[in-house]
């Protein structure tokens, strides 16, 4: 039997007559494993894939248009948030987990930390309108020293989302072997073991889908927030040569990606600004990757399951903040599911925070949109390195 | 013993005025009757008002009993699980909650993965409302402006 080798452009061709066969990540595992990789490769023209969750290194590059006298603003907030304005006139950068100005932060510990980045770009894809302030020092040609207004996401010009690190493929299992409680950006430990959190989608998550992204790559079209976004590059500390286990998989956090996405095309549903207790802001971001099946190869990627990945436990109790993080051990995503893991002879109770069913719902809604020709596929323009 | 199979168990949130939160009723509680309570959070207000928070376990009918003699004496009884509310339009079903949610009112149901909530085994501790990230868990236990 030939080999199967399919193009991007005859998977759009399929895609654009509604002929395309789309499974999400979790039923391409089941079909692998029940009639083999190549006959799946023959079957499956697209697998796709989702995930929500945490992910700080997210922010929203804006322009808030002049408001003649026109201004260069040097210092910007929105909803009493700091945004960056060392950018032209009316530009910004307003970063996730960036608190709002005047948030008590940890000096009542744990801080609450309600309102910061995250939550002013869930309320702008809400429609909310927010408070804009903007001081200039004034020149010439920009006379104006002061702005504010009340605007909301329609009135500002651009509003991009644009994500310098996302989608890490396989993170740390977060426990705490010291004696006291800790508020990390894993979430609340328990002392003494308490407690071990995860944040993965698994079998559902991108890059473990496409272990060494070759499909994956500058100018991927994807799912982002609820709209369209595209991959750009790899994201900051993207590491291209982790150990892998013998299916490819990384044994530590290893690839990130760098997305953006026209903010005005997103749902809040999809998106949402989250306070992390004692630690700070943050943004939750619902990513969904489409992954072409254009080989064997592909397909037996997508096959992964729960119990192929393995991830790390490492203790952020001590070890992490110091800079010391060792792998105690590396449990299986299939025994995260379960809900126990076991270290130094105790049983752990485990906990989530990545949202396992709004993956799903992401990896479903792309297999949605895909189906229904709304949504073709891109040719990655350049290779992210990974080996 | 409290939660014992034998006899259902209510957790329930009392609240003494000043007048009665001096008296031992608890202690008289349990002797007139055929109950056994399990204390899980206990307080007197700088007013010397008081707030208790039980799981109470035992026959219907003293349970009864016991509940109109506390309300007889002059204190507000609250069904604790009355008082927990979730934004469901709001939660991502996440699970941070479940790190701090020792009596696993709070728990994953493993086939939809989606975060339950059982608000007959909430105790009021009030932890999931700080700890939700988006700040779904709304618990509202009226502590006499404490």
């Amino acid at each position: 039997m030939a080999t199967i080798k399919k193009t991007l452009a005859e998977i759009n061709e399929k895609i654009k007559k509604g002929k395309a066969v789309v499974l999400n990540a979790l039923e391409m595992a089941e079909l692998v494993q029940k009639v083999g990789k190549e006959k799946a490769a023959r079957e499956v023209d697209v697998v796709t894939t989702g995930t929500f969750s945490p992910m700080c290194s997210s922010g929203l590059l804006f322009n808030f248009g002049q408001y003649p006298p026109l201004i260069k603003a040097s210092k910007v907030w929105l909803n009493g948030v700091p945004a960056y304005a060392g950018l032209a006139a009316v530009d910004a950068y307003l970063g996730a987990t960036e608190p709002a100005e005047d948030d008590p932060l940890n000096k009542v510990f744990p801080g609450q930390f309600k309102y910061g980045g995250g939550h002013v770009i869930e309320d702008l894809v809400r429609g909310k309108s927010v408070h804009l302030r903007a001081l200039a020092y004034g020149t010439d040609c920009y006379p104006r020293k002061f702005l504010e207004k009340d605007i909301t996401l329609g009135e500002l010009r651009n509003a991009i989302l644009l994500n310098p690190r996302n989608c890490y493929q396989n993170y740390n299992c977060a426990v705490n072997l010291s004696s006291k409680i800790k508020y990390t950006y894993m979430g609340p430990l328990r002392p003494n073991l308490g407690n071990a959190n995860f944040a993965t989608s698994g079998p559902l998550s991108p890059l473990f889908n496409d272990p060494y992204l070759r499909t994956i790559g500058t100018g991927t079209k994807i799912f982002l927030g609820g709209g369209i976004g595209y991959v750009i590059g790899y994201g900051t500390q993207h590491n291209p040569s982790p150990s892998r286990n013998e299916r490819g998989l990384p044994l530590v956090p290893a690839a990130t990606l760098m997305l953006k996405g026209d903010l005005k095309q997103m749902q809040a549903r999809y998106l949402r600004g989250v306070s992390l207790i004692g630690y700070g802001c943050s943004l939750s971001v619902g990513v969904g990757i489409p992954i072409p099946i254009l080989d064997e190869e592909m397909a037996w990627f997508t096959g992964v399951r729960a119990e192929d990945i393995l991830m790390p436990v490492i203790d952020y109790g001590e070890d992490y903040g110091q800079g010391k993080a060792k792998a105690l051990k590396y449990v299986n995503y299939a025994e995260l599911l379960a809900g126990e893991i076991e270290l130094e002879g105790k049983k752990i109770p485990t906990v989530p925070l990545t949202s396992y069913s709004l993956s799903l719902e992401i990896a479903n809604k792309l297999k949605e949109w895909i189906e229904k020709g709304e949504f073709l596929l891109t040719e990655s323009q350049e290779q992210i390195p990974s080996y | 013993m409290p939660g014992s199979k034998k006899y259902p168990s209510k957790i329930i949130s009392l609240h003494f005025s000043k007048n009665v939160s001096r008296k031992p009723m608890m202690c008289t509680l349990a002797r007139k009757f055929d109950l056994t309570f399990n204390i899980l959070k206990a307080r007197i207000t700088p007013k010397e008002e008081g707030h208790m928070i039980i799981e109470l376990s035992g026959p219907e009918e003293d349970f009864q009993k016991g509940l109109s003699y506390l309300m007889e004496q002059g204190i507000t009884i609250q069904e604790v699980s009355q008082n927990i509310t979730r934004d469901e339009d709001s939660c991502m079903h996440c699970g941070v909650c479940l790190s701090l949610c020792l009596p696993q009112a709070l728990y994953l149901e493993k086939e939809s993965r989606l975060i339950k909530f059982d608000s007959n085994k909430c105790t009021a501790c009030g932890r999931c409302t700080r700890v939700c990230p988006v700040n779904a868990m709304q618990v509202q236990i009226d502590t006499n402006g404490e």
